[in-house]
């Protein structure tokens, strides 16, 4: 199986609908799937509108996940409150770097890297380029797969602030940026779920 | 319009919309798209069982997972042990409550009803019978929550919080941190196994 040679052919082009559940393919005037009885749509025209929406409340969201605490450790010494940044500092002065690294990643790296991506995904199938498509395709699977890593930081508040509840001797509690930083990891995933891959490779094709 | 026949004999990739021409697979092989070299068949006729099998292994244990204890915290003499579920509640306080309900949608609640979902809707193909009614949305819907169970994640989370306190105190895992280690591997597995294509096919012709 190779991709050079004989030209491929689409769904849409051959005059189909296919259902992106479980491949059956269908007449063109069809709406639900008999195999599966999923909704079907040859492409979802309100896609990018969606991807744009959730990706805008995504961003929204993630300021203020970085400029609140996401922790409050009141020992019986000192209180102290860490945004996402400061905890990475702190574990790094702990030596900690393996940790302070995935911490990073997925908190902050993994979260910027998903609201680029997903911009030039969708500016390049707004623009209709039909450069680096099979990259882009790509570039798309990873964005899906590697979301929801993002939610790392909030199981780690929530098992510190349920792990360390010593009276006296040190607490440790959520702080409101736990709760914007899942919203955003949230409105994100359902930014890249909104994406239709479909509209990537319809670039160099004309609709029938 | 073009005969059922025609229709049945095409599968078209969900990522890409390219249509190709279902085959027969031998025992073992895959089959992937020219185009975006996404996975669209493969041939295992034993994976229904093998999934099924997981499946139950996973619910067993996501209830072991939830009722023994996870973590246990020492700092002199202070003692602290932690089920799955106080770690869900310790978001129970004011602004934060939202956040509890997600943990818990995310770790027991959605992860649950997936493999209910997968249990109910492939069991009786399994044993050879034919699909419950409602098997089909079942599966979709064990379909659709798939990136919202997020186990394998947790279990991460758990051990870089683990790294955080382990300077400060002494922390024991409990036998719920091991039922839900597990969990996760099998939930993996399992996934690797399924292939919704060909689970579409048997709900169809079942």
């Amino acid at each position: 199986m190779g991709s050079t040679g004989q030209r491929l052919t689409t769904a849409r082009e051959a005059g189909y609908v296919a259902c992106r559940r479980c491949g059956q393919v269908h007449d063109c005037g069809a709406k639900t799937c008999k195999r599966c009885h999923g909704r079907l749509r040859s492409r979802d025209e309100q896609s990018l509108q969606k991807v744009w929406a959730w990706l805008i409340a995504g961003i929204i969201t993630f300021i203020p996940a970085n400029l609140y605490p996401m922790l409050k450790t009141s020992t019986l010494v000192d209180k102290s409150e860490s945004t996402i940044l400061g905890g990475v500092v702190e574990l790094v002065h702990h030596d900690n770097y393996g940790i302070a690294a995935i911490v990073f990643v997925a908190s902050i790296l993994i979260p910027v890297g998903k609201f680029i991506a997903i911009t030039y995904l969708a500016l390049s199938v707004q623009l209709r380029s039909e450069i680096n498509m099979h990259n882009r395709h790509k570039l798309y699977d990873i964005v899906e797969f590697i979301g929801r890593w993002s939610m790392i930081d909030v199981f780690v508040v929530a098992i510190l602030s349920a792990l360390v509840q010593l009276n006296t001797v040190a607490t440790v509690n959520p702080g409101i940026a736990a709760v914007s930083f899942a919203l955003s990891v949230i409105f994100t995933m359902l930014s890249a779920q909104s994406f239709d891959a479909r509209l990537i490779w319809d670039a160099d094709r004309t609709p029938a | 319009m073009t005969s059922q026949d025609t229709l049945d004999a095409l599968i078209a990739c969900p990522h890409c919309d390219t249509l190709h021409r279902a085959e027969v697979l031998p025992d073992g092989a895959t089959a992937a798209c020219q185009r975006c070299h996404a996975v669209l068949l493969t041939a295992q006729p034993q994976a229904m069982a093998r999934v099924i099998s997981l499946a139950l292994t996973a619910f067993v244990l996501m209830l072991a997972a939830i009722s023994f204890p996870f973590l246990d915290l020492d700092v002199a003499g202070n003692h602290n042990a932690t089920s799955v579920i106080n770690a869900i509640m310790a978001f129970n306080t004011g602004l934060a409550f939202p956040l509890a309900i997600l943990v818990a949608l995310f770790i027991i609640i959605l992860p649950l009803l997936r493999l209910g979902a997968i249990i109910y809707a492939l069991g009786p193909l399994a044993r050879g019978g034919r699909p419950h009614s409602g098997a089909k949305a079942a599966f979709g819907l064990a379909e659709a929550l798939r990136p919202w169970a997020m186990g394998e994640i947790f279990m991460v989370g758990v051990t870089v919080a683990l790294i955080k306190v382990a300077g400060l105190a002494t922390v024991t895992v409990g036998p719920a941190f091991w039922a839900f280690a597990g969990l996760v591997v099998i939930t993996v597995l399992k996934d690797q196994m399924m292939n919704r294509y060909a689970i579409w096919e048997a709900l169809d012709n079942g």
